[in-house]
């Protein structure tokens, strides 16, 4: 059995304070532990790695583990990473975005990445909330459901992260849970090392910004929610439509090994130059 | 990972436990429960199976389980009391 609590330790800042500053139950954190053992199962060295991460709850995380790390701007965090990958290469890029930062402000940075299929891991937060600001509602609050900003229920649709990557054409696109920490690691040694641009989407709970608001009673509830309305892809995909309604395909949608951005641009480099 | 009952230790860490319930919840064994602090505590070690689902879930890292007959038992204690800073 590997001492997995006391490996995590290992790639800590502790000069940090601890605990970190998640509320209780959070899923970022559950998120940061599985980062680490990700990372260390590939057997990558600190140095190897980059963390980027955008402004928000979820972009705390640059501030707690001990890779090289970026905290950004809101939004912006892919293109500092699209930036990091093309300066060097061989580094291991792991892009942490929350929904609002994903999604909403850094949708249009999103769907290019994707499209560019640059060579980054981008590890999706999806707690359906904008949690560090408040509570107000995100491109992924889902219909009907009620935030600060939608106090008689939210009008909009919500993206679905995983088709949008889908539709944008990013190599590798799975989707997990907080719950799911196994698959979780899984998704993100896969994607880790896959060429291009890889997508994890981690549906996470935020019960202070989004349950309470939400009939959850405590944020035990929301990871039980996750259990009973999630499904394997695999399985889903043999459910006749009418029973797919309100499930929650979980795994793997897309594995493609398409060269990234930055393998292109190397070798466009070496053509030129070997004419000269 | 050990399945049987009885060959693992698990140890909480208080100082960074913030009594989620994630544990208590969901450990299919109900090996551990809330102190009088709401902070999670080991109350039945003999019917922990190893599964390590807690220590894999706890978004704290106030977990660990570790196989008894490991020699290496220090676990964190190392880490115990860091974070007041
Ligand atoms: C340019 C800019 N606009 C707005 C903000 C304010 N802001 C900070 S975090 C945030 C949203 C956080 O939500 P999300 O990205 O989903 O992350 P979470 O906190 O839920 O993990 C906003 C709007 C900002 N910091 N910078
Ligand atoms: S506000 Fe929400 S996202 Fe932020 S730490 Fe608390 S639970 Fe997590
Ligand atoms: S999961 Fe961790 S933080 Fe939550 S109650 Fe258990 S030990 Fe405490
Ligand atoms: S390892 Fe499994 S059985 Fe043992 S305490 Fe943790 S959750 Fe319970």
């Amino acid at each position: 059995m590997v001492e997995t609590t006391k490996l995590i330790h290992e790639y800590l800042r502790h000069s940090k304070k601890f605990p970190h500053v998640y509320c209780p139950g959070c899923g970022h954190g559950i998120v940061l532990g599985s980062i680490i053992r990700s990372v260390h199962h590939l057997g990558l060295s600190k140095d190897e790695v980059v963390l980027i991460a955008g402004i928000g709850c979820s972009g705390r995380m640059a501030v707690y583990v001990d890779f090289n790390t970026i905290h950004t701007t809101h939004g912006r965090a892919l293109t500092f990473a699209t930036g990091v990958k093309l300066a060097n290469p061989k580094l291991k890029v792991i892009v942490v975005m929350g929904d609002g930062d994903a999604l909403s402000i850094g949708g249009n940075h999103f769907i290019h990445a994707a499209r560019r299929n640059i060579g980054v891991t981008a590890l999706v937060l999806n707690n359906n909330i904008y949690g560090m600001t408040g509570g107000q509602s995100s491109s992924t609050t889902p219909e009907n459901s009620y935030s600060t900003t939608t106090p008689y229920g939210h009008l909009e649709r919500d993206f679905d992260v995983v088709n949008l990557a889908l539709g944008c054409g990013a190599n590798f696109v799975s989707r997990t849970t907080a719950l799911h920490a196994q698959l979780m690691d899984k998704l993100l040694t896969k994607a880790i090392e896959n060429p291009g641009f890889n997508v994890v989407e981690v549906l996470t709970p935020c019960f202070t910004q989004y349950g309470r608001k939400n009939k959850f009673k405590n944020v035990v509830e929301m990871y039980s929610w996750y259990r009973k309305n999630t499904i394997k892809v695999e399985k889903y995909k043999e459910l006749p439509e009418e029973k797919r309604a309100g499930k929650i395909p979980i795994g793997v949608f897309s594995d493609k090994q398409e060269p990234g951005f930055e393998e292109k641009y190397g070798q466009l480099r070496e053509k030129l130059r070997s004419k000269k | 990972m050990a399945k049987k009952k009885g060959e693992t230790i698990v140890t909480v860490y208080p100082a960074w436990c913030k009594g989620c319930g994630i544990c208590v919840n969901f450990c299919p064994g109900k090996v551990l429960e809330f102190d009088e602090h709401g902070k999670a505590y080991v109350a039945r070690m003999e019917e922990c199976i190893g599964c390590g689902f807690c220590e894999l879930h706890c978004p704290d890292f106030a977990i660990s389980v570790v196989a008894k007959d490991k020699k290496d038992n220090k676990n964190n204690s190392e880490h115990k009391d860091e974070g007041k800073n």
